[in-house]
């Protein structure tokens, strides 16, 4: 399958992304809109890895192993993104808790 | 010995520095002591030099103590030069220095201890520079102990800082100076362009050599403007009366004996230049000239007992141009010998007196003190009559030797000079009578207190009198007797490539006689007229009117000064102050500063505390460089 058709999907995955930040004010749905640009970032690392690789073995023989660190990074991301998820859940409830409410715009307290 | 040279400036040199750094630690026993330990020592390494400078068929010796500026072809080394002219100089500078540290001792004891440590490290460091002036090898060494001196002498003459009339003197006795300092250098570096070097030997060689007379004319009247701010000449002699407000050893250390003398020291060092350039000589003798009139005529009126010393200082320092522009070189630094005696004489005395009535300085309320200061009147005495050039005393011998050059030059010089001279005799008359004959007429607590002054005082004065009487006889004229000339053979070498170049002119011996008879008989006239006339003083009469007062208020010199110069530069600075600084520098800075304050305030307003709009403008930023990447 063509590189191109990933880029697509990473892309309009991003966009979706950023258009959900900038328009929602539902913290948890901005919350899922930032995983979702991580993942076609994602998505994006792991086809250009697997590109790489392709290449790397039509050259090389099959046994290379060029090209799989890409893949293997992504697992390191997941990770932390579980980890980052846990804490930005963590913020939302406090937040939830303070003000009875998810809407960002209730929290324009950074100003001051 | 004149290997050891360098020792000369290095006691005076070590005393700065103990005194100084030890200012708030030693007793002013120890301080006095040190202070006149170190020139003492000086005075007795100048003597041994001087003893072996005088020996027959001595060479002068150049003494290089390290490489002092040294890049490509130019070499300037951090020399000393033993000479005849550097080692008189030597005596006269460490011998008055050592009079004037132990009359300071006395003088300044009033003083807290700090401030009385302060005076010693100035004066120990105006001994330093003052040595460092003269023995140098080369115009470098010499100016810096000219910049050295004109700082001690800024210095010492605001001791008294709390006093803002003292500060003013002592700022215009700097700017004075800084601006004959300013042509001095110029004048350097136009020796260094021309000659490519500054070492005396070197330039007065090369420019025997051959050298065009414009060239020198410029280099030498640049020179000589260094030497009318150091030496108080026309035009810039205006400082010297002010530099009174320093203590009085100062003034006759400093505004009488050596530093006015440095310029004159100069020009005798620089005598081949000075040859080579006869218009500069006549602008020299017409400015001495000058001087020496204008000064004397000032001295007639004034009533402050140092004022009238410090216009006579000026008077006599203007003789000592007139030597050099006739070509007296040998009479020029006899004057500059007897002059540093018997003016140190004057000035000593004068503290002296001064000291006795408790600060008084007024004249008019002195009066009678000769029965009150019997040490005191008797050198004092002998100090006018020297001044004045009554035979057999000093100032007979130097002065009667540039007058009777500057005939030989011009006999119109020798009249105006003459008449100078008579002047000079009636004022110190005047001085002398106003101050220690009549009757007293200061405040009855004065005269309670009257006392003569300490040993510390009187011995230097005993000396300094003893010096002024005799001195004389190392230049006795050769028409009162043949080969009698001390001075004039000791300083030959020096002078030797002026004299092969330009023989003195002489004057039949029965001229001589009859010159020197009319002048002394007319001096004499003069001095008795003063006597006659201020012995009988009794108090201010009325106002001083017409020419009197012209003169009192010393030919409105300082008035115009202050119209043509001090006033329009003010404005200029006060234009400058409103228009370019207020409203050009300070409104570019203040206006840089105001468009950030604006900008802020402004820019502020988007900081909202949205997250929302935050990531907008996040994205857009992104957005924008993603832009920028893919097409710029």
């Amino acid at each position: 399958m063509p590189i191109n058709y990933y880029i697509f999907l990473g892309v309009i995955l991003f966009c979706i992304g950023v258009t959900g930040v900038l328009t929602r004010r539902n913290a948890i749905i901005i919350f899922m809109c930032i995983e979702l640009m991580l993942n076609a970032v994602n998505l994006l690392l792991v086809a250009f890895s697997k590109m790489h690789h392709a290449i790397a073995a039509a050259n090389q023989g099959a046994a290379t192993t060029v090209g799989t660190e890409g893949q293997l990074f992504v697992f390191f991301i997941m990770v932390v993104a579980a980890a980052e998820v846990s804490v930005g859940l963590a913020i939302i409830v406090m937040m939830y808790r303070n003000t009875h409410s998810v809407d960002v715009n209730f929290l324009n307290r950074l100003k001051h | 010995m004149s290997q050891l040279v360098y020792l000369v400036p290095l006691f005076p040199l070590v005393g700065f520095l103990v005194i100084g750094l030890g200012r708030n630690l030693w007793s002013k026993t120890l301080t006095g002591l040190i202070g006149c330990a170190t020139v003492l020592a000086s005075f007795v390494v100048s003597v041994m030099i001087f003893n072996e400078v005088r020996t027959p068929g001595f060479t002068p010796v150049t003494v290089k103590l390290f490489d002092f500026i040294h890049f490509g072809t130019l070499n300037i080394n951090f020399a000393f030069q033993v000479d005849q002219l550097s080692s008189l100089f030597l005596l006269i500078i460490t011998g008055v220095g050592s009079l004037i540290h132990i009359y300071s001792t006395s003088y300044m004891h009033e003083e807290k201890p700090h401030h009385f440590a302060r005076y010693f490290c100035y004066l120990n460091l105006f001994v330093f520079s003052m040595l460092l002036l003269v023995l140098g090898a080369n115009y470098v060494i010499m100016f810096i102990g000219w910049e050295g001196v004109g700082l001690c002498s800024y210095l010492l003459i605001g001791f008294w800082f709390t006093n803002g009339d003292y500060n003013y003197a002592a700022r215009k006795a700097f700017i004075m100076n800084r601006i004959g300092d300013l042509a001095f250098l110029i004048g350097i570096f136009w020796i260094l362009a021309q000659f490519g070097s500054v070492n005396y030997q070197d330039v007065f060689s090369r420019a025997q050599g051959g050298v065009t007379t414009s060239v020198v004319t410029g280099i030498t009247l640049l020179l000589f403007i260094g030497a009318t701010g150091k030496s108080a000449q026309i035009p810039l002699y205006t400082w010297l009366p002010d530099a009174m407000a320093g203590p009085t050893p100062v003034s006759a250390l400093i505004h009488a004996a050596t530093m006015v003398t440095a310029g004159i020291y100069m020009i005798a060092r620089s005598n081949v230049l000075y040859t080579l350039a006869p218009a500069t000589e006549g602008v020299i003798a017409v400015i001495g000239l000058c001087t020496a009139i204008l000064a004397a005529s000032i001295a007639i009126q004034q009533n402050d007992i140092k004022k009238v010393l410090a216009y006579s200082t000026v008077s006599q320092l203007g003789y000592m141009f007139l030597g050099l522009g006739v070509g007296a070189y040998t009479g020029a630094v006899f004057h500059v010998m007897t002059h540093a005696f018997f003016k140190a004489l004057l000035f000593l005395g004068a503290g002296s007196v001064i000291h006795a009535m408790g600060g008084e300085q007024d004249i008019r309320k002195m009066g009678g003190l000769r029965k009150f200061m019997p040490v005191t009147w008797i050198t004092f005495l002998i100090g006018t009559i020297a001044i004045a050039g009554i035979p057999p005393f000093s100032g007979f011998f130097s002065k009667d030797e540039i007058l009777s050059h500057a005939y030989a030059h011009n006999p119109v010089l020798y009249i105006i000079g003459l008449f100078g001279a008579l002047m000079t005799a009636f004022y110190m008359f005047r001085l002398l009578a106003m101050t220690f004959l009549g009757q007293f007429r200061g405040t009855h607590e004065q005269e309670h207190h009257l006392h003569e002054s300490p040993a510390a005082i009187t011995i230097p004065l005993i000396v300094l009198a003893v010096l002024a009487a005799g001195a004389g006889f190392l230049g006795i004229p050769a028409y009162m007797h043949p080969d009698a000339h001390i001075l004039e053979k000791f300083l030959a070498p020096v002078f030797a490539a002026s004299t092969d170049m330009k023989p003195l002119a002489e004057t039949p011996a029965g001229v001589e006689w009859a010159l020197t008879g009319a002048s002394v008989v007319l001096i004499l006239i003069c001095s008795a007229w003063a006597l006659a006339k201020f012995a009988k003083f009794t108090g201010p009469g009325k106002e001083a009117t017409g020419f009197a007062k012209i003169l009192e208020n010393k030919w409105y010199v300082d008035e115009l000064y202050d119209a043509v110069i001090v006033r329009p530069i003010n404005g200029l600075a006060g234009f400058l102050n409103k228009y370019v600084e207020r409203l050009g520098l300070d409104g570019i800075v203040n206006g840089i500063g105001r468009l950030v304050q604006y900008s802020g305030r402004q820019i502020r307003l988007l900081q909202s505390g949205q997250a929302g709009t935050y990531i907008l403008l996040m994205v857009i930023g992104m957005v924008v460089l993603f832009i920028v990447q893919l097409f710029i």
